[in-house]
């Protein structure tokens, strides 16, 4: 199996609070892998980090065998990290269309009709297609969501990152959601995914990397990791020994 | 298209008042575009433009006087040395951000000015004429060298406004605009932030250096409080941007329009004249906070020159 990243030893910390705390883990290439953990334990940190938003005190980060620790957040981009924010931030005095443009022109290295063509391609796939015309700005939030995920996919990724892309959806929506994620995984694009929403996440992701003040507290099968004495003691609050 | 060939034709239909005003519209319109690429789609709102504006000015007298250029040539090449001079001093000030940045490139406007006061060869601080022999040099007669300059102003006007509109059209452009709206995404979608700022900043310096010395070339004077001066080629220009519509390509053009239409109405009443135009400013930010275009774009969702990319939907 081989690894597309490479996270090791890797820790940052502001002031006294740590988002990373040695974190070490392996993605391999065409894997789903699902994220976990209590709010302000350092997901979206973790996210800012693999993409380059953030710079590590320590520890590296190889991206398809190469150290990439050093490299800046638009070189990651370029070869093929891409990540929807959580709090959505489209360019809001630009189209739909427009905005997904930028994304396949800069990071996907595509032009002209080719480039205009594969955006079409991508919001026909996201169901943001009949969209296409309208300012970003005034988008719904299942939109911006969904326009967040289509940008990032317009970069052309290997690696796609998503932050709690389905968390204030309705159930039909997240349902339309999980399938596009599905389709998307499907044409070989590996995805780290972090979410709240335990059912999305589980139908999508085949494992779990749970994430408590920084440090790496579970790892492993979906089904046994969120039924581990670690994960129900977060989220619980409860001893695990006791609420088994 | 037909307005811009009556305007090339202006040298035989206009009288030298009206070609002279004309040839300072365009020249204005010039600054006004270049100032709009940066602040309304860079985002780098500089109130420093004098500088290169003098520094344009300043060579073309340097260049021709010492060196013995023809003017036009001169003007190719201040353009060229203001591109050199813009990196050293983006790499500075690209530090600052907002109104740092804004009062940063002031600062360096005042240096300019200072610098070139010192320069006695050029007139210290109170300036030169471009002598007489390189005036002729230009064209034989005066109606030759009004006329040519007047080209050069229209000339000069259409490449700028032409590059600026298919520099937004193009990949950099959707970049530029990006960037505008959003950096952090931006950076995020693998947009390199610094390169596409230090290439609009510094191609913005090169024009605006090569429109100074046509100016310098119509009034065939500079001192430096001219050459330099905050108001007469930043401050207006900011205020045509603003009232025009900032950040749209049709809005340096409304503003133009506007800003001469009121300067040669009330030329005439001395300093209620910066009063006025200080009212119109605040009138039209209550009442149309993103310009004249702005506003009429919104309310009647029309483009004149189409910038968006659109998608068919029925193909």
């Amino acid at each position: 199996m081989s690894s597309l990243l490479s996270v090791n030893n890797l820790s940052k910390a502001f002031g006294a609070v740590r988002v990373a705390d040695d974190l070490c883990f392996d993605i391999a290439e065409g894997e789903a892998v699902g994220i976990l953990g209590p709010n302000g334990a350092g997901k979206t940190s973790l996210f800012n980090l693999i993409t380059g938003a953030l710079k590590s005190d320590s520890g590296t980060i190889y991206y398809r065998q190469a150290d990439i620790t050093k490299h800046s957040a638009q070189k990651r981009c370029r070869n093929g990290i891409a990540r929807s924010f959580q709090i959505p931030q489209p360019f809001n005095g630009m189209t739909v269309f427009e905005n997904c443009l930028v994304a396949a022109t800069q990071a996907g290295g595509m032009s002209g009709s080719k480039a205009e063509q594969f955006v079409v391609e991508v919001l026909d796939d996201t169901g943001l297609l009949d969209k296409s015309n309208i300012k970003s700005g005034s988008l719904t939030l299942l939109d911006r969501k969904r326009l967040e995920m289509s940008r990032a996919l317009a970069t052309k990724p290997s690696l796609l990152l998503l932050d709690e892309i389905a968390g204030g959806l309705t159930e039909a929506e997240c349902g339309e959601l999980i399938d596009s994620i599905k389709r998307v995984r499907a044409s070989g694009t590996t995805i780290i995914w972090i979410e709240h929403v335990i059912h999305a996440l589980m139908a999508v992701v085949e494992r779990l990397i749970v994430i408590d003040f920084g440090r790496m507290i579970a790892e492993g099968d979906p089904e046994t990791t969120i039924k581990s004495d670690a994960v129900k003691e977060i989220y619980l609050g409860v001893d695990g020994g006791e609420a088994a | 298209m037909l307005v811009v060939l009556f305007l090339v034709a202006a040298p035989w239909w206009a009288g030298r008042a009206e070609l002279r005003l004309l040839g300072e519209i365009y020249l204005y319109l010039s600054l006004a575009c270049l100032w709009n690429l940066m602040a309304g789609y860079a985002g780098m709102v500089s109130v420093g433009q004098q500088a290169y504006v003098g520094f344009g000015g300043y060579m073309l007298f340097a260049l021709t006087m010492f060196v013995g250029l023809p003017p036009i040539a001169a003007i190719g090449v201040s353009a060229v040395l203001a591109a050199a001079l813009a990196v050293p001093i983006a790499s500075l000030i690209f530090r600052l951000n907002g109104a740092y940045f804004a009062i940063g490139t002031w600062v360096i406007a005042e240096v300019f000015r200072l610098t070139f006061a010192q320069v006695n060869a050029l007139g210290g601080g109170s300036g030169t004429s471009l002598p007489v022999s390189i005036v002729k040099s230009l064209a034989s007669s005066r109606s030759g060298r009004e006329s040519l300059s007047y080209f050069l102003a229209i000339g000069a006007m259409i490449l700028v406004f032409v590059s600026i509109y298919f520099f937004l059209r193009s990949k950099r452009g959707l970049a530029l605009t990006a960037i505008r709206d959003n950096e952090t995404a931006a950076s995020g979608l693998g947009v390199n932030i610094w390169r596409t700022k230090l290439e609009v900043y510094v191609v913005t310096a090169a024009l605006t250096a090569a429109i100074g010395g046509l100016i310098f070339l119509q009034k065939l004077r500079i001192s430096p409080d001219a050459a330099f001066s905050v108001n007469d080629w930043t401050a207006f220009v900011i205020f045509i941007v603003v009232i025009g519509g900032i950040g749209t390509l049709e809005g340096p053009i409304i503003g133009t329009i506007l800003f001469f239409l009121l300067r040669e109405t009330l030329a005439d009443y001395g300093s209620a004249y910066l009063m006025i135009l200080g009212l119109v400013a605040i009138l039209v930010m209550i009442k149309a906070p993103r310009g004249v275009w702005g506003w009429i774009a919104q309310k009647y969702d029309i483009e004149l020159l189409p910038m968006r990319y659109r998608v068919q939907l029925d193909k």
